[in-house]
C-alpha cells in the first residue's frame, strides 16, 4: 500500500506540489492526470523517494519512506520497477544486457537462468529479437517496451509508468496501453500511471486521479471520473483553457 | 547596504556548501570503491577508457615537448658552455614536472571532458535516476571505478610520457645539434635520483584523482538540459587544469 500524506514540495520560488494527499489501491492501476507541468511526474519521483519533501510523508507498507536512511531506502526501492518518460535505457548497454541489468546487479542468479527470464520477458513486451540491439538503434515505442521489460524483470510489486506513451503516435500508444494491462493481468503489480493522455488511458485504469494547482482535486474510477462535476476535471476533459486550472 | 551585505553572505555559503557536497562525492566514492563487491570489468574497462586510448596523444605530445626541450635547453645550456648536461635537464624537468603536468593536462582534455560529458547526458535522460531506481548505487557503479582506474593508469601514461620526452630532446640534441650521445646519457644517470621518479609518481597519482573527481562531479551533478552538459564539461576541464596547477605548486614545495 503506498499512501501521500501532506506533501510539499518546491523547486526556488515555484510551489509545485502544495499539500498532496492521496493514497493508492493495491494490485489496482491508478493513473494521475493533470497538465503539463503541474508536478505528476514530482510526485511520482517522491513515491520511490527519487525526490524528497519539502514538508509530508510517503509511507509505502506503512514505512515512512521519508525518514529513511540510504541504505533502508536501497531495499524499499528493490519493490518499485520504474518506467521512464524516455525510457532510460543505459546506452552503453544492449537491450538484452539492459534488462539483464538488475538481475546482475542486484542477484546471484545464474547466468543461464538470467538468460532464460530475459529472454520471457523480451517476448512478453514483443521484442524477442531485439535484445542484441542498443537503444540508439530502437524507436521509440520500442524503447519504451524495452524499459518496461526492464521494470518487470525483478518481479516488483509496484510499478510506476511516467508518460509511458508521450511522444508516440496513437496506434503506438495504444498498444502501450493495452500492453501495461497485459503485463498488469499477468503480473498483478500495483501500477501508478502518470499520463495526459485521455481518454485512452481510462481503458486501463482502476482509478483516475487529477492533479491540479498543486493538489489532487479527486480520485475516482474512469467512468465516475468522466461523469464529475467538480470544474477543474470538466476544464481538463474538455481541454479549455478558461476554468480554475492556472494555465502557465 | 545590507542587501549587499546579504548577497555576499549568500554568496559565500553558497561556496561553502558547494566545497562540502564536491568533498563528500570523493568521500563517497573512495569509500564505495573499497566496498565489495569489486567491479573489477568495469575498473578494467575504464583502464583502457582512460589509459589505453589517451596513449597516442599523450605519446604524441610527449615526443614534442622532449624536442621542444631539447632545443630550448640546448640555447640555455650553451650560454653556460654546459650542453652537455642536455640529458640531465630534460629528464629532470620531464620527470618532476612537465610528465605529470602536462599528460595530466592531455588526459583532461581527451577522457575527463568526455567522462563529464557521459555522465551529464545520463543525468539528462535519467539513466542516473534508473540506476537509483534499481536499487543501484550510482556513484558505486559509476563514479568509484573510474576514480580506481584513473589511480592505476595515470602513473603509466606519464612514465610513457617521459620516456617519450626524452626520446624526443636525444632527437634533437644528439640527432640535430650534435650533442655528445654519451654525455646525453651519463648526464642524465649522474643527476636522476629515485626521489625524482618518486615525486612524479605522486603527482601523477595526486592529478588522476584531481580529474576523475572533479570530471566525475561535475557531470554527475549536471543540470538536466543540453546546456547544462555543455556546461558542465567545461566547467570540469577549467576546473580541474586550474587544480592541477594549484595542487603541483603545494606537492613541489612539499616533495622538493
Amino acid at each position: 500500500m503506498i499512501r501521500v500524506a501532506n506533501l510539499y514540495k518546491s523547486f526556488g520560488a515555484q510551489n509545485v506540489l502544495k499539500g498532496v494527499n492521496i493514497e493508492f489501491a493495491t494490485g489496482k492501476i491508478t493513473t494521475i492526470v493533470g497538465t503539463s507541468g503541474c508536478g505528476k511526474t514530482v510526485l511520482l519521483k517522491h513515491l520511490n523517494a527519487l525526490l524528497l519533501p519539502d514538508k509530508g510523508e510517503v509511507f509505502v507498507d506503512n514505512v515512512d519512506i521519508t525518514k529513511l536512511g540510504q541504505k533502508d531506502l536501497y531495499q524499499i526501492r528493490g519493490k518499485f520497477g520504474v518506467l521512464f518518460q524516455g525510457a532510460a535505457l543505459l546506452d552503453s548497454m544492449t537491450v538484452f544486457d539492459n534488462i539483464a541489468f538488475p538481475l546482475r546487479e542486484k542477484t546471484r542468479t545464474r547466468e543461464s537462468d538470467i538468460n532464460k527470464k530475459v529472454a520471457e520477458r523480451l517476448d512478453q513486451v514483443g521484442l524477442g529479437a531485439m535484445g542484441h540491439k542498443f537503444p540508439a538503434e530502437l524507436s521509440g515505442g520500442m524503447k519504451k517496451r524495452a524499459g518496461l521489460a526492464r521494470a518487470l524483470i525483478m518481479d516488483p510489486g509496484i510499478v510506476l509508468f511516467d508518460e509511458p506513451t508521450t511522444g508516440l503516435d496513437p496506434v503506438l500508444a495504444t498498444s502501450i496501453h493495452q500492453l501495461i494491462a497485459r503485463t498488469h493481468a499477468a503480473f498483478g503489480f500495483t501500477g501508478i500511471v502518470v499520463s495526459h493522455t485521455i481518454p485512452q488511458v481510462f481503458d486501463i485504469s482502476d482509478y483516475v486521479a487529477m492533479l491540479a494547482n498543486g493538489v489532487v482535486e479527486e480520485i475516482t474510477p474512469p467512468e465516475i471520473f468522466r461523469a464529475s462535476q467538480n470544474p477543474v476535471v470538466q476544464q481538463f476533459i474538455q481541454g479549455k483553457t478558461e476554468g480554475p486550472i492556472q494555465v502557465l | 547596504m545590507f542587501s549587499l551585505l546579504g548577497r555576499t553572505g549568500q554568496f559565500a555559503l553558497d561556496q561553502v556548501a558547494g566545497m562540502g557536497r564536491i568533498f563528500l562525492f570523493l568521500v563517497t566514492a573512495v569509500f564505495q570503491a573499497f566496498r565489495p563487491p569489486a567491479k573489477i570489468r568495469l575498473i578494467v574497462y575504464h583502464i583502457k577508457t582512460i589509459g589505453v586510448d589517451s596513449l597516442s596523444v599523450v605519446a604524441l605530445s610527449g615526443f614534442f615537448t622532449g624536442m621542444v626541450m631539447g632545443f630550448q635547453g640546448y640555447y640555455s645550456l650553451r650560454k653556460f658552455n654546459a650542453e652537455s648536461w642536455l640529458g640531465s635537464a630534460t629528464a629532470l624537468g620531464l620527470l618532476r614536472e612537465l610528465g605529470p603536468v602536462l599528460s595530466a593536462f592531455m588526459v583532461t582534455g581527451r577522457t575527463g571532458s568526455a567522462m563529464a560529458a557521459e555522465l551529464g547526458t545520463m543525468r539528462a535522460t535519467e539513466q542516473i535516476d534508473a540506476l537509483y531506481s534499481m536499487a543501484i548505487n550510482p556513484i558505486k557503479y559509476l563514479v568509484s571505478p573510474r576514480i580506481v582506474a584513473s589511480l592505476l593508469a595515470m602513473p603509466l601514461l606519464t612514465a610513457i610520457f617521459n620516456v617519450i620526452g626524452i626520446f624526443g630532446s636525444y632527437v634533437v640534441g644528439v640527432g640535430i645539434l650534435g650533442v655528445s650521445s654519451g654525455s646525453f646519457f651519463s648526464g642524465m644517470e649522474n643527476s636522476v635520483v629515485f626521489h625524482d621518479v618518486y615525486s612524479g609518481v605522486v603527482k601523477s597519482v595526486c592529478f588522476g584523482l584531481i580529474i576523475t573527481w572533479i570530471c566525475c562531479y561535475k557531470g554527475f551533478n549536471a543540470p538536466p538540459m543540453a546546456t547544462g552538459v555543455s556546461q558542465a564539461t567545461t566547467e570540469s576541464v577549467v576546473l580541474s587544469f586550474v587544480l592541477i596547477l594549484v595542487w603541483d605548486y603545494f606537492l613541489t614545495s612539499i616533495m622538493l
